[in-house]
């Protein structure tokens, strides 16, 4: 064999290589075979590096031969790499088997508080009707709380809010800061400031003197409306909140107002809507009435507008507001309002 | 306001069972709480009226007596009784065998067996109001009025429905059951009989005998009286009785009686005073005096003062105008001349007398709501005519009537014009004069496009025309009101960059793994101290009327809630990890009065392990790196960058704080809580770490950076590790710096961190990954070196870095 390189010895080297090829049984084994034909010491490599010694009719026929075998031992070995690989790999998935019952890799995750979600919500039918949205102080001035609400000193209207009052005492012996008992006094303020049209809402804190009980919270949120401009009525009140309803209670609600008195308003009105639960034949959730009271509304009063150096001739608007842990409550079906301020987490987790 | 409709239907029919009619009241306005039947489930054969034809003694015991009882039709009963009131005459509710009572014995509603008492078989029964359900008394039988038919069901001489009105403050007039009846009548169409208030005057003119004198006409517009003398004071009529006690009264006497019956009537409130009593006969309306004092019904004696409106004689204060009678010249057995007083007090002045003394009374609370001044004579009227009757005596002739607050009816003009921009509804005035005229109010002249109307003499809340549309509309139902989208363009909204901001960290930090909790605005002082949450600050604001001392004062920190709710959490879950947060305002007192500060800030906790139990991985307690994690990731959802570098907090451990600051501006502080703070609040077996962002200084600092966008390198990165060995001291945030300086330095992050064996004492090992890249090309490796070992250069120079083998 160690003659000189010949047409018949590439043949036969590039035959016994294609045959070794098809036989090595994994990865490593290419290497070997790479070494042993095609490496600095191989076969072929061998056949080329001696052609010198032949004659040039025959160096140019063998070198040819040994060349294009070369390259065609490369690619044969490029393309049983490949089998043997994903060979390799099926065989390699077989044998990984997992558990998938096992639990996965802890993420931690957050939610937001109920209360926050429901105001968005709230706020966000509101504005897609036009309305922006506002945010005033908790301590309020006892001014815009109720005096420009048309609430005035001494009058027993004021016993509908029990007010915590702020320890400062003014010069002429009035106390003048409280926790605001509603968001209402953001009615006056945004008028205030702002020429019509007035389009907002407000959400917002709110706090009364109230013992706490399953639906009762001293502490709690409210969400105000106030719609201000000319030719503004009772049917468009009636339309905004109707529509408000059906965002949030589902697009079948029927809506029932009937008259309820709030002094910044007039007429003043509550409305209700048909029990999402029961439709309206009585059940646990509506108390067996068919209907739930979900807001108190209104046109606002004349003298609120004037208050506020508006004409009332000219221009008309209604304001509502409304209990957003009320709200949440019902869509939930919570049944304690101290859940939301014990900040238990096997009830936040749950939203 | 309790209606029993067997009061109201004195006045007006009532053709519907009680809860429709509760149900219509509503929706026009006086909302109905609750409707309490009596007798609805009694069995009409079972339960009857009887009358007392002879009482016997019982046999075998001297305690029992052996009533008969007539029950009409020839039939009689005999049965054991043991009453000591039940007597001959009476008419009684008789329950046969078989009607189901509630037992005295066992508290629960059984039908009733005959059975032998005592050897006497008691075929029946005479009930008490316990045993029908309709009180609590149980020590005498209960007697029916004198008419009550003999024989008929039970259910039609005692039956009855109570109606639980709760009415707003602007509508004293349904304080009453002439009021109630009106809005019955408005809602049902028909009519309402006064009660007449006629009577003989058969005495002598009654100024030869009584005078008034009112001295402040501000707070008392109109005073009037009538005398009665020869009176003959004792218990009320049965119907009388029965009449308040439905309403929720407790009968006294005849003359109280009526005065109270009157006030539940007309919604005026009355006083009986002991004529005789009174010095001179004389009356002064007046303001009290300084040092003046009265013994008053309720049991109390009270200091008056200035501005408080008393009723006077010529000797001193005899009741408390509009709140509370005096003792001294109430009415007792003994009194045989009445003077009724019908007056009308100033609701402000009525308001603050009652504050300044304590409780409010019927009274009192109906004067504070504003009332006719038309209504008094009428009620004196009616009072008068019913103690002619009941008590006897005779009637002074005339009244007196003070009326220096003489007002005329108040007089309101309606246009269809306001109706329509009001309702966004179209009427004709003719149908508004209709509904109007339900309610009493009068037409005085008008056209088809608008009238003059009067309100009635026993409503003060109608006084300009939207309080008359709202008559209009209530009674017709805001059903027929049309629904519509508003048709006026949308206001321009101003954009509110600092609330989108917010709402953007609160999302950030759910996002980070964060609950979000919302606690309460009060705290207590002790609380706040703990936290120190009272740093800079004198004093907190205050509740003046605190609910608790635990509510007292608002908060000035968010640091003592979270760490509450930590706690409570912590008590039914130990073994759990929380992170929690809270945005909320702080209230940062301002000096001369004014409003505080509502700053918003946001604050959490971190506390307890990592993860839930986990094959996968360890279960190491959070600390301070994984509170500055959290605020990271906020920041990178914000878009900021923030630096951190230590600092203290009164709070915090020492060497475990952090203040935050971004270009330059801090932000914020976190880090972890001394042990004698956890301990305050129940958590001192627990690591907590804190962070603290005020939200006005993130959103400030945050709105500064620029908003500029640099495009991304086309070209790849190069990763390359250093390690070093470095002053212990020197903290990382220095030596990034250093590193990320190199203009071929796209990003750097420590990855391991050692000290002990093999690292000098007092050094540490610090290791690096460092990303190259060049917007210019793609780094060969000789220019990656050449930049790594500048870089390397830099820290051994400034630093006293060296290179770890
Ligand atoms: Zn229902």
């Amino acid at each position: 064999m160690n003659d000189r390189p010949s047409l018949q010895q590439v043949e036969e080297v590039r035959a016994s290589a294609a045959r070794e090829l098809d036989a090595a049984p994994d990865i490593q084994s290419l290497d070997e075979w790479r070494i042993a034909y095609l490496g600095r010491g191989g076969r072929l490599t061998r056949i080329l590096r001696e052609l010198g010694g032949l004659p040039p009719d025959e160096r140019r026929a063998v070198g040819s031969a040994a060349n294009s075998a070369k390259s065609a031992l490369e690619e044969d070995l490029e393309v049983r790499r490949r089998e043997l690989h994903r060979a390799q790999a099926s065989a390699n998935l077989l044998a990984e088997r997992i558990d998938v019952t096992l639990p996965g890799r802890p993420t931690p995750h957050g939610r937001l508080h109920p209360i926050t979600e429901t105001i968005r919500e709230i706020t966000e039918v509101f504005v897609s009707m036009g309305f922006g949205v506002e945010e005033g102080p908790e301590v309020e001035l006892d001014r815009y709380n109720f005096d420009m609400l048309n609430i005035p000193k001494e009058h027993p209207a004021r016993d509908m809010w029990d007010t915590l009052w702020i320890d400062h005492v003014d010069e002429d012996g009035s106390r003048p800061m409280l926790l605001r008992t509603h968001t209402s006094p953001m009615q006056a303020r945004i008028m205030e400031t702002t020429e019509p049209p007035v389009r907002v809402v407000v959400p917002g804190k709110a706090f009364r003197y109230e013992a706490t009980d399953a639906t009762h919270e001293w502490h709690f949120h409210q969400v105000e409306g106030l719609a201000v401009d000319e030719g503004i009525t009772f049917s468009d009140l009636k339309g905004a909140l109707f529509e408000f309803a059906r965002r949030i209670f589902g697009e079948e609600r029927r809506v029932r107002f009937r008259c309820d008195f709030f002094p910044f308003v007039e007429p003043g009105v509550d409305m209700a809507i048909d029990c999402f639960k029961c439709g309206g034949s009585g059940c646990r959730i509506c108390g067996g009435a068919g209907w739930i009271e979900i807001l108190g509304a209104g046109m606002v009063h004349p003298s609120v507008l004037e208050g506020v150096g508006y004409d009332s001739q000219k221009y008309t608007g209604f304001a509502f507001g409304m209990g957003v842990e009320r709200i949440c409550m019902l869509r939930r079906g919570i049944d304690d309002i101290r859940l939301f301020y014990s900040n238990d987490l096997r009830f936040l987790r749950q939203f | 306001m309790l209606i029993p409709i067997s009061w109201l239907t004195r006045y007006v029919p009532v053709a519907m069972p009680p809860a429709e009619l509760a149900h219509k009241l509503t929706m026009a306005g006086t909302e109905i709480d609750s409707v309490e039947e009596i007798g609805a489930d009694w069995e009409r054969d079972k339960l009857l009226v009887g009358r007392v034809v002879e009482v016997n003694p019982h046999p075998n015991a001297d305690r029992l007596s052996l009533p008969t009882i007539d029950l009409g039709g020839g039939e009689t009963a005999t049965v054991v009784c043991g009453a000591p009131n039940v007597a001959a005459g009476q008419k009684i509710a008789f329950a046969r065998e078989g009607a189901m009572l509630r037992s005295n014995r066992s508290g629960k509603v059984e039908p009733l067996k005959a059975a032998k008492i005592r050897g006497v078989l008691s075929s029946g029964m005479v009930c008490s109001e316990r045993e029908l359900g309709i009180g609590d008394d149980h020590d005498g039988i209960l007697t029916l009025d004198a008419d009550a038919p003999i024989g008929a069901p039970l259910v039609d001489a005692l039956g009855d429905a109570t109606l639980d009105a709760e009415v707003t403050p602007n509508r004293p007039d349904c304080l009453s059951m002439l009021g109630i009846a009106r809005e019955v009548a408005a809602i049902t169409g028909a009519q309402v009989t006064e009660p007449d208030t006629a009577y003989t005057e058969s005495g002598p003119p009654i100024d030869s005998l009584a005078q008034v004198r009112i001295d402040d006409p501000d707070l008392c517009g109109r005073y009037c009286a009538a005398l009665i003398q020869g009176v003959q004071v004792g218990p009320s009529p049965a119907w009388l009785q029965a009449a308040l006690i439905k309403a929720g009264q407790r009968p006294i006497n005849n003359i109280v009686d009526i005065t109270n019956f009157v006030m539940l009537e007309y919604g005026q409130p009355m006083h009986a005073f002991d004529f005789d009593k009174l010095k001179d006969g004389a009356v002064i309306v007046r303001q009290a005096r300084e040092g003046e004092r009265l013994a008053t019904l309720d049991d109390e004696t009270h200091d008056l003062e200035p501005p408080m409106l008393v009723i006077a004689d010529p000797s001193g204060p005899v009741a408390i105008a509009g709140v509370v009678g005096g003792v001294a010249t109430s009415v007792t057995e003994a009194t045989t001349s009445v003077l009724l007083e019908s007056a009308n007090f100033d609701p402000a002045n009525t308001h603050r007398a009652k504050s300044a003394i304590g409780e409010g009374t019927e009274s009192s609370y109906r004067f504070e709501r504003g009332i006719r001044a038309d209504l008094a004579p009428r009620a004196l009227g009616r009072a008068a005519a019913l103690l002619l009757e009941i008590a006897g005596g005779s009637a002074a002739a005339g009244i007196i009537d003070e009326y220096p607050g003489r007002v005329d009816p108040p007089e309101v003009r309606v246009t269809a014009q306001r109706l329509r921009q009001v309702l966004g509804m179209a009427a004709p005035m003719e149908r508004v004069q209709r509904v109007l005229e339900s309610l009493g109010f009068r037409r005085i002249m008008g056209n088809d496009d608008e009238m003059v109307i009067e309100a009635p003499y026993w409503r003060a809340d109608v006084r300009i025309e939207d309080d008359v549309i709202e008559e209009f509309a209530r009674v017709t139902g805001y059903d027929e009101i049309p629904t519509t989208a508003m048709s006026a363009p949308i206001p321009h909204q101003a954009p509110r960059p600092f609330e989108d901001f917010r709402e953007r960290v609160r999302d950030a930090l759910v996002s980070a793994g964060m609950q979000e909790v919302l606690t309460y605005s009060l705290t207590s002082r002790e609380t706040l101290d703990v936290v120190n949450g009272l740093d800079g600050i004198e004093e907190p604001l205050r509740v003046a009327n605190p609910m608790s001392r635990d509510l007292h004062v608002l908060r000035t920190s968010l640091r003592a809630g979270i760490l509450k709710t930590l706690e409570s959490n912590r008590r039914v879950s130990r073994g759990e990890g929380f992170r929690l947060f809270e945005i909320g305002r702080v209230f940062i007192p301002n000096p001369g009065g004014a409003l505080p500060s509502e700053n918003q800030v946001a604050v959490g906790a971190l506390c307890g392990p990592r993860g839930p139990a986990s094959w996968l991985s360890s279960q190491a307690d959070m600390d301070f790196f994984d509170a500055k994690g959290a605020l990271e990731s906020m920041f990178a959802a914000i878009g900021v960058h923030a630096e951190f570098e230590a600092a203290e907090d009164a709070i915090m451990h020492p060497g475990k704080t952090a203040r935050v600051s971004i270009g330059g501006r801090a932000v914020g502080v976190v880090g972890e809580l001394l042990p004698r703070v956890l301990d305050q609040f129940d958590l001192e077996d627990a690591a907590v770490a804190m962070f603290e962002i005020p939200l006005d200084a993130l959103f400030q600092a945050a709105g500064e950076r620029g908003a500029g966008y640099a495009p991304a390198s086309k070209f790849p990165q190069a990763e390359r590790d250093i390690a070093l060995i470095i002053d212990e001291d020197v903290p990382s945030a220095r030596i990034q710096q250093i590193i990320d300086r190199h203009k071929l330095v796209r990003s750097s992050r420590p990855f391991d961190l050692y000290t002990g064996e093999g690292v000098p004492a007092g050094r540490k090992s610090i290791a690096y990954r460092i990303v190259f890249q060049s917007d210019r090309g793609t780094l060969t490796a000789k220019l990656i070196d050449r930049a790594q070992g500048d870089v390397i250069r830099q820290l051994q120079r400034e630093l006293g870095a060296e290179l770890r083998a």
